[in-house]
């Protein structure tokens, strides 16, 4: 611990103001998606605390708001806040859970790809080429038309746009690995591919990854957003904050503001603050910009 | 060159047709089309029947091989909800979705290039500092959500600017152009500002990181040692060469732009194809879809294409093989 302390990753750390934004507001919202819920007197989900009679109260702060909904209701009376924490959970979900397994697909590839090359290199890269002269919002887009909505399906079309970038990062680290003495000692030795995958490739080419993984958690928050928007995403049971900003669409031009702003500003500072902290680390794991 | 180039016509055309073949299974396991053409209270013969005119009820393969074949033939099939020709539907759609798609790149590199140019030739300033922050935060925002915030304020509360459609069009060469017209203008504003801050924002930073790269080499010494003024320095030593990265993201950006006009679309109610795919999405208008894919799949590939020749005309020192 008092290593980490003395690193000059840590003092780097104190001394970018962007990196301790980035991480606060990771934070906050990592500490909002846990306890969060526990926290707001209502579940916005369940018919019984919900109070028709409370729909489409104003922010606290403006004339007919009430202390109760500090961020105003929706038409069913949801307070906006809970709302957002719910939906928070739902979009930071998703954005792990399907950053999780696209780095794993993609990296399992990456490597097949660079450490056997041959045909199966071919495969992959070919329709890694492929997939990335597309933008990710329109493969996703036409993946969730053809699947249906749901938290599922979203995380498939998720991870099928996401794979491609780690392979590519993996697939160029492992080429520039196995030529390396380590790995070649290794084969000498005798030990099975696999095992020269795992425990010596592997470990060498991971470092790269964290920051693509962590700017990608954002990405990923941003895209599900807009898929939810547009009505191909989670299904009206489980909204995320994308979904919550649809709703709030609905009655925008009645001047009922507050149900669509709030929770935008939401993923915008959620996003703001991964991209944030995925700047500061692209700085500092990469000597060569130093 | 000319081999070159005849290696990548044979390439595109092997990429679309993979992706001809991708939607074409994509949309054959998905849905029923033939509930989109029969009445509610259709029988089963009538069901039938339909099924057979729509061709459905023969095997993929020669679903595909008909697919393909009339795909190349430029037939594209009737829509199941205009009743018209999907491709021409779309091609109606096209010039809407083109103009947003221009003005908003052009107002990403009017903002971005100079931004840019002078975040990466003063790092260090507190200006460059909030620039950048501020591009962070564009990356950061949800498009949709801006187009909104900024419906709300502009249309909704002070009543500035339309909230939504196209306004008046003039015809030129056949084509229907808002940009002709004040009223076009006027609508096409908040949707392409919606539309380009991302770009703007990916456009600045490619610029800034391209400039302090540049700023490093000999030749910006020796221009500066000259005695050229700062900003022919900048911007006729230092942009040229910086530039060279922000083409091929330029590329990849106006792709980005024609997918997420489709959201852009949406919200601001603009008659483009990006509005038609959406709709046609929840109607399972299947001809549409695939029209829509198959011409934006053409123009990614046509841009990937261009951008690499252009490579080699501004900067001599890249040959292709």
């Amino acid at each position: 611990m008092t290593a980490f302390l003395q690193s000059e990753f840590f003092h780097n750390y104190c001394r970018s103001s962007s990196a301790m934004i980035g991480s606060g507001l990771m934070a906050f919202f990592a500490l909002a998606v846990l306890i969060g819920p526990f926290l707001v007197a209502q579940n916005p989900y369940d018919n019984a605390t919900l109070n028709l009679l409370d729909s489409y109260k104003p922010p606290m702060w403006l004339e007919g708001g009430d202390p109760q909904f500090p961020l105003g209701t929706d038409g069913q009376g949801r307070d906006v806040w809970a709302s957002i924490l719910y939906g928070a959970r739902i979009s930071l979900f998703i954005g792990l859970v399907a950053m999780i397994a696209s780095c794993t697909i993609g990296t399992v590839l990456g490597l097949i790809a660079g450490f056997y090359g041959g045909l199966a290199d071919s495969i992959i890269m070919r329709i890694a080429d492929i997939q990335l002269s597309f933008p990710s919002i329109l493969i996703a887009l036409f993946l969730m038309s053809a699947v249906g909505t749901g938290i599922d399906k979203v995380l498939i079309a998720l991870t099928a746009v996401g794979w491609v970038v780690y392979a590519r990062t993996v697939r160029g680290s492992t080429l520039s690995e196995i030529e390396k003495e380590y790995v070649q000692a290794a084969k000498v030795a005798g030990l099975p591919n696999t095992k020269i995958i795992r425990k010596h490739v592997l470990p060498n080419v991971l470092t790269p990854l964290i920051v693509i993984a962590t700017i990608q958690v954002g990405t990923f928050v941003l895209i599900e957003a807009s898929l939810s928007f547009l009505g191909v995403g989670v299904p009206i049971t489980k909204p995320s904050l994308g979904l919550l900003i649809k709703n709030g669409f609905d009655v925008l031009f009645s001047g009922l503001w507050w149900t669509s702003v709030f929770p935008g500003f939401a993923i915008m500072m959620l996003v703001f603050g991964i991209n944030l902290f995925g700047d500061f680390l692209r700085d500092e794991l990469n000597p060569r910009l130093k | 060159m000319t081999g070159y180039i005849f290696k990548r016509l044979l390439q595109m055309t092997l990429v679309l047709w993979v992706v001809s073949v991708i939607v074409f299974l994509m949309m054959s396991f998905t849905g029923d089309p033939v509930f989109m053409v029969v009445p509610i209270d259709a029988t089963d013969a009538e069901i039938a029947q339909a099924r057979r005119l729509l061709g459905l009820d023969q095997s993929l393969f020669v679903q595909y091989g008909r697919f393909v074949t009339s795909l190349v033939q430029g037939d594209f099939g009737n829509s199941y909800v205009f009743r018209q020709p999907a491709m021409a539907l779309i091609l109606e759609r096209l010039p809407a979705t083109l103009e947003m798609v221009l003005v908003a790149m052009a107002l990403a590199l009017v903002v971005a290039i100079p931004l840019g140019v002078y975040a990466g030739a003063n790092p260090n300033s507190r200006i460059s500092r909030t620039i950048m922050a501020g591009s962070l935060l564009g990356i950061s925002l949800p498009g949709f959500w801006v187009g909104m915030v900024l419906i709300f304020l502009f249309a909704v509360h002070w009543g500035i600017f339309p909230s939504s459609g196209r306004g008046d069009t003039a015809e030129i060469f056949g084509l229907r152009v808002s940009l002709l017209t004040a009223d076009g203008w006027h609508h096409i504003i908040l949707p392409a500002v919606t539309l380009s801050l991302a770009t703007m924002a990916i456009l600045l930073r490619m610029t800034r990181a391209g400039m302090m790269e540049v700023n490093r080499q000999d030749f910006m010494k020796f221009a500066r040692a000259k005695g050229a003024t700062r900003r022919d320095v900048l911007y006729k030593h230092g942009l040229k060469n910086a530039l060279i990265p922000v083409i091929t993201i330029f590329g990849l950006q106006l792709g980005d732009l024609i997918a997420f006009a489709t959201i852009t679309e949406t919200i601001f109610s603009w008659p483009g194809m990006g509005k038609l795919l959406i709709d046609s999405i929840y109607r399972a208008d299947r001809p549409v879809i695939v029209v829509y894919l198959m011409l934006v799949a053409l123009i990614f590939v046509v841009i990937n294409f261009l951008v690499d020749i252009i490579y080699t005309l501004i900067d001599p020192r890249i040959t292709l093989k």
